[in-house]
This record gives C-alpha cells, structure tokens and sequence, in this order.
C-alpha cells in the first residue's frame, strides 16, 4: 500500500519531468531570449503583448520565455532577472518598472555580456544608464505633443488636462508636452482630480464653469476620460469642444469614439513593444546589426477611421 | 622483528573497516529517525529532477545557484519563524504583510525625517515585535484561532503600509535609500557581500565561471544568505537543545496539559510571535538595503509560501510536530523548484501550475518516506 504511494508519486514526478523537458528541449538549437514583465498574472493589458511574443517566435524562429512576477512584487522580478541571466540566453528583454530595485539586477545582465533591450516603463536615458542597447515605448512627452499638435490642428486656444495620477512625473509631463504642442503655457490647465469617478466628474464640471472659454480636454487615461465622457453626455456640451482626446483605450473610449464623443485616443501600441525587440535582438545576434536610437512605440491615433479594427482585435492584437 | 610489526600493519586496516561499517550503519540509522528524513529526500529528490531536466542551463553554475539560494534563503528566513510558531499550535498569516510594512519603517523615517539608518532599523524592529506580541496577547487572551486573528493583522498592516506611506510621502514606492546607507554599518549588515577576494580567487582559478570584464560572476556571499543560516541554527538549537524548545513542542501538542505541568504556554506563544515578526523584519530590511527602495506592495502572499516551507519540511498543521531543519529544507525545495523551473523554460502560462504539482508531489513523496521510517500509519 505504502510503496505503491511511492511509486505513484516517483511516476507523477517522472510525468511532469516528460513534459518539462520536452517543453525546453522542442527549440533547442534556436536563439533563446527571455522577456520580462512587472505585471502581475492578473494584468489582461500585457496579453497584447504575449501574443507578439508569440508571433515573434514564430516569425523568426526563436524561443521566447516571457517571464513576470505572479504577484507584481517588483523585487520578485528583480530575482527573475537574475535567474534569467543565470541561464545564459542570447538576449533579455525587460522594463523599468522601478529603477532602484532593478538596477543591479540589469546591469549584472550587461555585465555578463547579455543583450538587453528595455521596454514600456522606464526612460530611454534610464535604459541608456542600465547600459541597455535601447529603449522601445511611448515617450510621455513626446506622446502629449503629439495629442497638443493635433488639437492646434482642430483650432484649441485653451485646454484642460485631466490628470488622475498627479503623484506621478510621467503624468505632469504628458500634460506639458500637450501645452506645448499647443503652444501655449501650461499654467493652472491642468487639474490634479484623483481617481474617484464622482469627484472627477465634478472637479471637470467647476473648471469648465471658472473657465467658458476652454475649447480643448486631453484626459490622461480610462479612468479620468470615463467620468469626463459622462459630462460631456449628461451636459450635451460636446460642440463646445475643437477636440477631446484621452492616453489609453477602454470600451467607453471606443465607444465614445465612435459616437463622436471623443475624437481620438492616444494608443501606445502595445504589440510593438513585444513584437520589435525580438526581432532586434534576433538580429542582433545573427548578423551584429542595431539601430541607433530608441524606438517610440507611441503615439498612435485611434480615431474613427480605424477604431473598427482596433476593436476586433482589441485585448489580442491592439 | 619484522613479524611484530607485520600484524601491526595488517591488523590496522582491518580495524578500520569494522569502525567504518559500525559507524556508517548508526549514522543511516539516526538519520533516518530523524523527523525531517522526509524532507531531505524530498530535496534530493527535486535537485535530481533539476539536475536532468536543467542541468546544462545554467543553473548550476555559481550565479545559477545564487539565484536559487537567494530564493531558498528568503524563505529560510520567514520560514524557520513560521515552523517554530506552527510546532507552537499557532499560526501568522501576517508575515507578508509585516515585511511591507517593516520595509516602509525602515525607508520612510530615513529618506524623509532624516533618522540615522541604524535607528530607523532598530525601530522597525521594535515595533514589529510589539505587533507580533500583540497578536500573541490577542490570540492567547481570547481564545480566536490565530488564523482568524493574524488573518485580521495581514488586512491592517497591509492598509497601515498603504495608508501610512501615502500620508507621509503622498507615494507607494519610496526610493532613494542608497545615498542614507552607502557608509553605514547597519545597512552593510543586511546587504553587504562576504568575501569578495575569494570569490574572485576561485574565478581566476577557473572553478566558478567568469564576467567577460574578468569578475567573478558571484561577486560574495550575501548576508542574506548569512542571517538565513545564523537564523536557522539559533532556531534548531533552540528547538532541539534547551528547555525553551520542549515548551514550544508541548505548547503545540497539547496546550492544556502543558499548563498543568506548569509551562508558560501564553509566554511561549506570544514570544513566538514575536520570533515570527523578528524574522518578517529581517527578511524586509535585506530587501530594504539590497534594492534601495521600499513599496506598500513587498511581500504579497508570502506567509503562505513560509507556511508552505514549514509544511513541506515536515511540520503537523495541528502542532507539537516538526523541525526547523525541515524548513529549512523545504525552503531548499521550494527555492529549487520555483527557480528550476524558469531555468528548463517551462512556458510562464503554467508556471503555477508546475509549482503547485512539484510542491504536492515533495510533499507527498516525504511523509510517505516518513510514514515508512517512524512506522506510521
């Protein structure tokens, strides 16, 4: 009775050995680059970009791990890092998430002579730092200019910036690229509405009557574009506004989008940050070519146009 | 004469023989009494696996075994605390979130009112330990099982950490520490790394592998490691030698007869949960001074992998059974297979998967090893 225990479980250990090793061993001879991410495995935003992980393999036959902390305990990745320069692969591809923590993490990767090309959070001057051959992601400034230029195009003289996570530097900067893109000053355009719906809803509300003359909103993410949407609806003040624009997507941005709510959203293009620097670093590796610069996966537009087709490919491919 | 001294020299390694098999036989013999022979199989059985499935990536190689070493010591730390307070009968499902916010009492009074490094730590556990003696007080005056109690501490302390910091900072990630501990001891007895020279000796004779810049690519043991193994020997003597451990194992087998025998069992409870703190704070603050930074975030879910470490090395969830080897050891098994499996490029999608599989099967495989050694049924 006991040994038979035993023997089950020497079999089960066996099994899962089976499938362990044929899992590793499948793409044995190719290049093997190991990504890795700070989202937890609750995180549905990252899964645009296991899927480029995935075409990328395909596309140009190599193996990718993608790797992340199950929790999204940054210092758990900071130990994933290590693990995956231990195993020697040709490159690693991973983010920003906190410079601190992951510094030496990083740089123990470069100092092994391991590729490494840096992703989504974080700056290209970090990734510069860390010794990173370059950095791929939305540059946040650069990202609000663009919203800016395209609102001067639409006629803007005043504006408004949303701003629900103020705390945060990336956040005050896609407001100032936006003003000046406009070209104007950023002055007091911008409001600090934390993240409850409700008080958002009313800090826009209070601008909008101190301020008549406002004829531009730039709302800095789902969760400050929701509330406004529904202020732009419950008031019907829409025709008020040259041009409405918000970072990110979410349904209720899509939709507005499409009703004429809202005029376009800033899409940094998620796909590219795990289909591009597979293929860079397979390259790199294969024939010793890089780019120079970094790569600006962002911004993209949704707008009308081809909000059709982000929506039938959203949460897999957009 | 040549024929006394010939016996002598025949006579010499016949002795020896005897002797060895003698002793080798008593030594297999204590060894397999032992209550954790269970979970050093177990570890052989997982470091084989790895060794198979894992062996040319990596892994073995001196930064391949730092990787899982960091990992096993981490868990060492929280893990030994957690066995000593399970052979107590108790539990602490606040272990985690004690770590975030003893991060946070280390990083925020330094980096924001300027308190020496050394004091901001001595603070950290000081009030860690009077958290961890007020959940005994609770757990002991009310009767409440500590799971329910320490469950209520793991939801505080969490807000406490979230709440506090943004208080104080307006953030949840406070960084900047390495400019306040660059040049203090304390923080060098958390993050520093030992014996830098002979790690680079054993790289330039070749037998750990080598950064192309000519460095080591283990740079020093880190004193991780060191307050891992201070920790797990303090704790098994303890256990193991003195009266204090035969009142944990009588606490935990039987709480009440324990008293009547006259053994301090509210004492040696409350005192657990406090080691139990202790150990949380030691965890954080080699976190704290290793990454410079402290996050509201740190430690998510990590009482449960202690627990699942004292489980694995052997310890009874009902209490009065166990040892601190054990935790040991399956903080060894828990580290080797959570790291392993990165190392054979299992895919990230069942990542969990595999450790829930791996851990069940460790688990199994050792009490049915010590079921077969101590006769069980």
């Amino acid at each position: 009775m006991k040994s038979a225990l035993l023997r089950g479980v020497l079999m089960a250990a066996a099994m899962v050995a089976a499938v362990a090793t044929t899992t590793s061993s499948a793409l044995a001879d190719n290049e093997r680059f190991v990504f890795v991410s700070h989202a937890p495995d609750s995180d549905s935003w990252w899964n645009v970009i296991k899927n480029a992980l995935k075409n990328a393999e395909h596309d140009e036959g190599v193996k990718v791990e993608y790797r992340n902390p199950p929790t999204g305990d940054i210092a758990d990745m900071a130990r994933i890092i290590q693990q995956a320069t231990a195993s020697n692969p040709n490159g690693i591809v991973t983010t920003i998430a906190d410079f601190d923590v992951l510094q030496s993490a990083i740089q123990g990767a470069v100092a092994k002579g391991i590729p490494v090309i840096t992703v989504n959070s974080g700056t290209a001057e970090q990734s510069k730092e860390l010794g990173a051959l370059m950095h791929i992601g939305q540059p946040e400034y650069d990202a609000g200019k663009g919203a800016g230029e395209r609102a001067k195009k639409a006629g803007v003289t005043h504006f408004l910036c949303v701003n629900h996570y103020i705390t945060n530097p990336a956040s005050v900067q896609r407001c100032q690229g936006y003003a000046d893109g406009l070209g104007v000053k950023l002055g007091d355009q911008m409001v600090d509405s934390g993240i409850d719906p409700t008080g958002i809803y009313n800090k826009v509300k209070a601008f909008l009557a101190s301020h008549p003359d406002t004829d531009g909103i730039i709302t800095l993410g789902p969760n400050s574009a929701d509330p406004t949407i529904k202020y732009l609806r419950d008031t019907g003040s829409r025709s008020k506004f040259k041009s409405v624009i918000s970072f990110d997507l979410d349904g209720d941005i899509s939709k507005a989008i499409k009703d004429g709510t809202m005029d376009a959203a800033i899409d940094q293009q998620p796909y590219l940050q795990g289909y591009l620097p597979i293929v860079f670093l397979t390259q790199y590796v294969r024939y010793g070519v890089m780019p120079a610069n970094n790569v600006n996966t962002g911004p993209g537009f949704v707008t009308k146009d081809n909000i059709a087709l982000v929506e039938k490919l959203a949460g897999e491919y957009r | 004469m040549a024929g006394q001294t010939d016996p002598g020299t025949a006579a010499t390694p016949i002795v020896d023989v005897v002797d060895e098999r003698l002793s080798r036989q008593s030594w297999y013999q204590r060894l397999m009494r032992r209550p954790d022979s269970g979970a050093l199989a177990g570890a052989i059985l997982v470091l084989l696996f790895f060794v198979f499935t894992a062996g040319d990536t990596g892994m073995f190689a001196s930064d391949g075994i730092l990787s899982w070493m960091t990992v096993t010591a981490q868990l060492m730390i929280i893990g030994v605390g957690a066995a000593l307070l399970m052979i107590g009968g108790e539990f602490d499902l606040s272990v985690g979130s004690m770590i975030g916010f003893t991060g946070m009492m280390i990083a925020i009074p330094t980096i924001y009112f300027h308190v020496p490094v050394g004091l901001s730590v001595i603070l950290a556990f000081v009030v860690a330990m009077a958290i961890g003696a007020l959940n005994g007080y609770i757990i002991v005056r009310t009767r409440l099982p500590s799971f329910i109690v320490t469950l209520a501490s793991l939801y505080i302390l969490r807000g406490l950490t979230i709440a506090l910091s943004i208080i104080f900072t307006n953030r949840t990630i406070v960084s900047g520490l390495k400019e306040y501990s660059d040049n203090s001891f304390v923080a060098s007895l958390f993050s520093a790394k030992l014996f830098p020279g002979f790690f680079q000796w054993l790289a330039d004779n070749g037998i750990i592998n080598k950064l192309p810049n000519g460095a080591p690519a283990v740079a020093g043991i880190p004193m991780l490691i060191v307050w891992a193994f201070v920790i797990a020997v303090i704790g098994h003597i303890v256990l193991t030698r003195t009266r204090i451990g035969n009142w944990i194992f009588a606490s935990g087998g039987d709480a009440d007869a324990a008293r009547n025998v006259g053994v301090p069992v509210s004492a040696v409870k409350i005192s657990l949960f406090m080691v139990t703190a202790f150990c949380a704070t030691v965890f954080a603050a080699c976190q704290v001074f290793e990454f410079g930074s402290a996050a509201a975030d740190r430690g998510l879910l990590k009482e449960f992998e202690a627990i699942i470490a004292a489980v694995i090395g052997g310890c009874l969830l009902t209490g009065g059974y166990g040892s601190v080897i054990g935790a040991c050891l399956g903080a060894l098994i828990f580290g080797v297979v959570q790291q392993g499996i990165l190392f054979t490029g299992a895919p990230s999608d069942w990542f969990q998967v595999f450790l829930g599989a791996m851990l069940l099967i460790a688990v199994l495989f050792n009490s049915s090893i010590r079921r077969r050694v101590t006769g069980e049924r």
